[in-house]
C-alpha cells in the first residue's frame, strides 16, 4: 500500500485469524456441563468435516444420550435414531445415499449396552460409515447410572458400592472387540485430556472420515471423555481421572488401519 | 474414482440408479404381464414396480419368499438388500434409508413385527414413510406358523408406544398383494407415515394369477424434507424428540389431524351383495375368502346374506358400515382369532344393530360350511 503523501512504502500489518469456530458448528453454546469432553468431540468432528469440505454432503445421526442434541449444534442435515440404533440408522442412510458422508456419535450406553448388536454387525458388514464412540463410563443424560464401560470399583447411582464383576461383569473394551472383525477398516482409541492426546485425537477423527471418503469401510474412533457432573468431581479432577484411571484400562492408539479396500 | 462393490457393480452405476429413484424418477411399471405367482412374490414384485430398491429384513416363516426374491433381484437393479442381524436392526436401517427420501420396505411375521414396534413408533413420530409387510403367524409367543388374524389389534392400534396410527392394508388375493403394495408406497409417501400390509400364511403361500404392472401412481408431494446433505440450503433435521413447552402437544395434534385426513380420503372396502341383505358378514383378508364362499352357499339356499370387506383396517370404514347398519340390522364378524375386529364393527354400526361373532383361534381354518351353519343361526 502506498501512502498518498509520502513516497515511502507503508507495510500493512495483516491480522490473520488463526482460531475460529468450524463452519460446521452453529454459533450457539453447548448444553454440555462444564468440564465435559463432549463439546471437544463435537468440535473434532466438525473440524474433520470442514477439513474435507464435505459439510454440504454430510448427514449426521444423533443417538440417544447427551449426544442427542447434535442437530442443535451441527450445521448439517441430522436424523435422530432410537436408543442404541444409531449405527443401524446411519448404515441405512449410507446404503440409500452412498454418495453422502454419514457419521454418528454414540455414547457408551447406546453402543456398548442396548445397541451392541447393531454396532457389531455394522462393523462386521463393513458399512462405510464413521462411528465416533463417546466413552465416559457412565450414563450421563439419565443421571449417572452404571454403563457397560464403568470401571471396576467405580461408584455410580446403580452401583452404589462400586462396580463388582461378580454382579455386574467387566467394563467392555469396544475398540478391541470391533478391531477383531474383518469388516472394520479403522479402529482407534483416543483421549482429549491433554494437548498431546487432543492432537492425536484430531488426527484419528480426521482419518476416520478419510477412510469413508476413500470407501475403505467401517471407521471407528473411541474417545475417552470426562463426565465431571456424574463422576461427582470438579472439571480438573475429572480430566485427571481420564489419564489416571481410564487410559490404563482403555489403552490409547490405533488398533487397526486398513491400507486398501478389500475389493480394489 | 470408479470403485466396485463386492458384487462388482461399479459405484457410478449404483449412484445413478440411486439418484433415479431418490429424485422420483419413473421406475413405475406401466406395461402389464400375466403370471402365476405366490402372494409373497407378488408383494416383492409390487415393491420393485413401485421403485423400492431398498429392502432390509430378517428371516422368518412364512414370509421368506419376499426377502429371497428381493435378494436375487435388487442388487442387479442397483438396489440394496441387507439381511440384518435382527428385526430391530431392519427397521432402523429403514429409518435411515427413508430419511433420505428413498422408498424402502421390510417384511416379517408376527414376532418380528413385535420387535419392530419401537422403530415403527419412531417412524410415526419422525413422520417418515415406510412399508412394513406382516405375513402374520399365530401367537402368542412363538405360537406357530399357521394362518392367524391375531395381529389385528397390534396393527390397527399403533402397536408401539405413543399416540399414533399406521395405515393398515388387508389384501385377500394374490393380485391384491401386488396392488396394495403399490398403493402402500404411495400412501406412505402421501402421509409420511408407516403403512402395514397385513396378510397371513394362506395369502403369502398360495399361488394365483397375477396381472403385473398397470398400477397408476398417485400425484405425490415433493420430498422437501429429505436429508440429502445441506447443499445450497438450510440444514434439515428429522427427529421425534420435543422437549420445549407446548412443542409435543402441537406435534401430537398435527399427527392426529393427519390420521383424521386418512379417514376422509383413504378408506378402502369392498361390498358384496349387501343391497338386499338381511345379514352382512364382516371379514378381512383370508377369512373374507372363506366368507365369500359361505355367502354364495347361503344365497343358493335363498338366504339374503352379503359380505362387507374392509381393505383398510386403519382407517377403518366406520362411516360406510354405519350407513349400512341403517338398513341391515344383523352383522356377523368372522375372524381367525377369538375376537378383535368385532370391536371395530360394534363401534361402527348403529346402536340398534346386532353384531355377532364367529371366530377360531389358530390351528385350523373354518370351512365355508361352518360359516354357513353360523349364518343359519341368525337367519332363522
Amino acid at each position: 500500500m502506498l501512502c498518498a503523501l509520502c513516497p515511502l512504502r507503508v507495510l500493512e500489518v495483516s491480522m490473520e485469524l488463526v482460531f475460529k469456530r468450524p463452519e460446521c458448528l452453529i454459533d450457539v453454546p453447548f448444553h454440555f456441563c462444564p468440564g465435559c469432553h463432549h463439546g471437544i468431540g463435537h468440535r473434532l468432528v466438525a473440524e474433520a468435516i470442514d477439513y474435507f469440505k464435505i459439510r454440504e454432503k454430510t448427514i449426521g445421526v444423533a443417538s440417544v444420550g447427551c449426544s442427542v442434541f447434535m442437530y442443535d449444534y451441527f450445521n448439517i442435515d441430522v436424523l435422530e435414531a432410537p436408543h442404541g440404533r444409531a449405527s443401524a440408522v446411519a448404515s441405512g442412510v449410507k446404503r440409500a445415499r452412498k454418495d453422502r458422508i454419514v457419521f454418528t456419535i454414540q455414547g457408551d450406553g447406546d453402543l456398548g449396552a442396548i445397541g451392541i448388536a447393531e454396532g457389531i454387525h455394522t462393523a462386521n458388514r463393513g458399512e462405510n460409515i464413521t462411528l465416533i464412540f463417546a466413552n465416559n463410563g457412565i450414563y450421563g443424560m439419565t443421571g449417572g447410572q452404571m454403563a457397560p464401560t464403568t470401571l471396576l470399583g467405580q461408584k455410580t447411582t446403580t452401583s452404589p458400592y462400586g462396580r463388582d464383576f461378580t454382579y455386574d461383569g467387566y467394563p467392555i473394551r469396544m475398540a478391541e472387540m470391533l478391531a477383531t472383525l474383518e469388516g472394520s477398516a479403522f479402529v482407534a482409541r483416543v483421549a482429549v485430556n491433554n494437548p498431546a492426546n487432543l492432537m492425536k485425537a484430531k488426527k484419528a477423527v480426521r482419518k476416520a472420515f478419510q477412510m469413508q471418503i476413500e470407501e475403505m469401510g467401517f471407521a471407528f474412533v473411541e474417545i475417552l471423555m470426562a463426565c465431571p457432573t456424574n463422576w461427582k468431581m470438579t472439571a480438573l479432577e475429572a480430566n485427571r481421572r481420564v489419564g489416571e484411571e481410564m487410559i490404563p484400562y482403555f489403552p490409547l492408539g490405533i488398533l487397526k488401519e486398513r491400507k486398501m479396500a478389500d475389493y480394489l | 474414482m470408479i470403485t466396485r462393490d463386492a458384487r462388482g457393480v461399479p459405484s457410478v452405476v449404483r449412484f445413478a440408479r440411486m439418484l433415479q429413484f431418490v429424485c422420483g424418477g419413473s421406475v413405475t411399471r406401466t406395461d402389464t404381464e400375466k403370471m402365476l405367482v405366490r402372494g409373497n412374490e407378488a408383494i416383492a414384485m409390487g415393491a420393485i414396480d413401485s421403485g423400492c430398491l431398498l429392502f432390509f429384513g430378517y428371516p422368518i416363516t412364512p414370509q421368506n419368499e419376499i426377502p429371497e426374491y428381493l435378494s436375487k433381484h435388487l442388487p442387479a437393479m442397483g438396489g440394496e438388500f441387507i439381511q440384518a442381524e435382527s428385526e430391530i436392526a431392519s427397521i432402523n436401517l429403514l429409518l435411515g434409508a427413508s430419511a433420505t427420501g428413498a422408498r424402502a420396505m421390510t417384511s416379517s411375521s408376527s414376532p418380528g413385527i413385535s420387535l419392530m414396534q419401537e422403530g415403527i413408533s419412531y417412524f410415526a413420530g419422525s413422520e417418515l414413510p415406510v412399508v412394513i409387510v406382516n405375513i402374520s403367524r399365530s401367537g402368542p409367543g412363538l405360537g406357530g406358523i399357521s394362518p392367524s388374524q391375531g395381529d389385528y389389534f397390534q396393527a390397527t392400534r399403533g402397536g408401539g408406544h405413543g399416540d399414533y396410527r399406521v395405515i393398515v392394508l388387508a389384501p385377500s388375493t394374490v393380485q391384491e398383494m401386488y396392488d396394495l403394495t403399490c398403493l402402500a408406497f404411495d400412501l406412505s409417501d402421501k402421509y409420511r407415515n408407516p403403512v402395514v400390509i397385513l396378510g397371513d400364511a394362506l395369502l403369502g403361500q398360495m399361488k394365483e394369477p397375477l396381472l403385473r404392472g398397470g398400477y397408476h401412481k398417485m400425484e405425490l408431494p415433493p420430498k422437501d424434507w429429505a436429508l440429502t446433505g445441506a447443499e445450497g440450503r438450510q440444514p434439515r433435521k428429522i427427529k421425534s424428540l420435543y422437549l420445549q413447552e407446548g412443542e409435543l402437544t402441537e406435534h401430537n395434534w398435527k399427527l392426529h389431524q393427519k390420521y383424521e385426513r386418512m379417514k376422509k380420503e383413504d378408506v378402502h372396502f369392498e361390498s358384496l351383495r349387501t343391497e338386499d341383505a338381511q345379514l352382512v358378514i364382516v371379514a378381512f383378508g383370508s377369512m373374507s375368502r372363506v366368507s365369500r364362499t359361505a355367502v354364495e352357499l347361503a344365497r343358493r339356499e335363498g338366504m339374503k346374506v352379503g359380505l362387507f370387506r374392509p381393505i383398510t383396517l386403519f382407517p377403518y370404514p366406520e362411516k360406510v358400515l354405519f350407513s349400512l347398519s341403517q338398513v341391515v340390522k344383523s352383522f356377523l364378524t368372522v375372524e381367525l382369532n377369538t375376537g378383535q375386529m368385532v370391536e371395530d364393527v360394534r363401534l361402527s354400526v348403529g346402536r340398534d344393530a346386532e353384531v355377532y361373532f364367529y371366530g377360531k383361534p389358530p390351528g385350523s381354518l373354518p370351512s365355508p360350511e361352518e360359516v354357513l351353519e353360523e349364518i343359519k343361526k341368525y337367519m332363522a
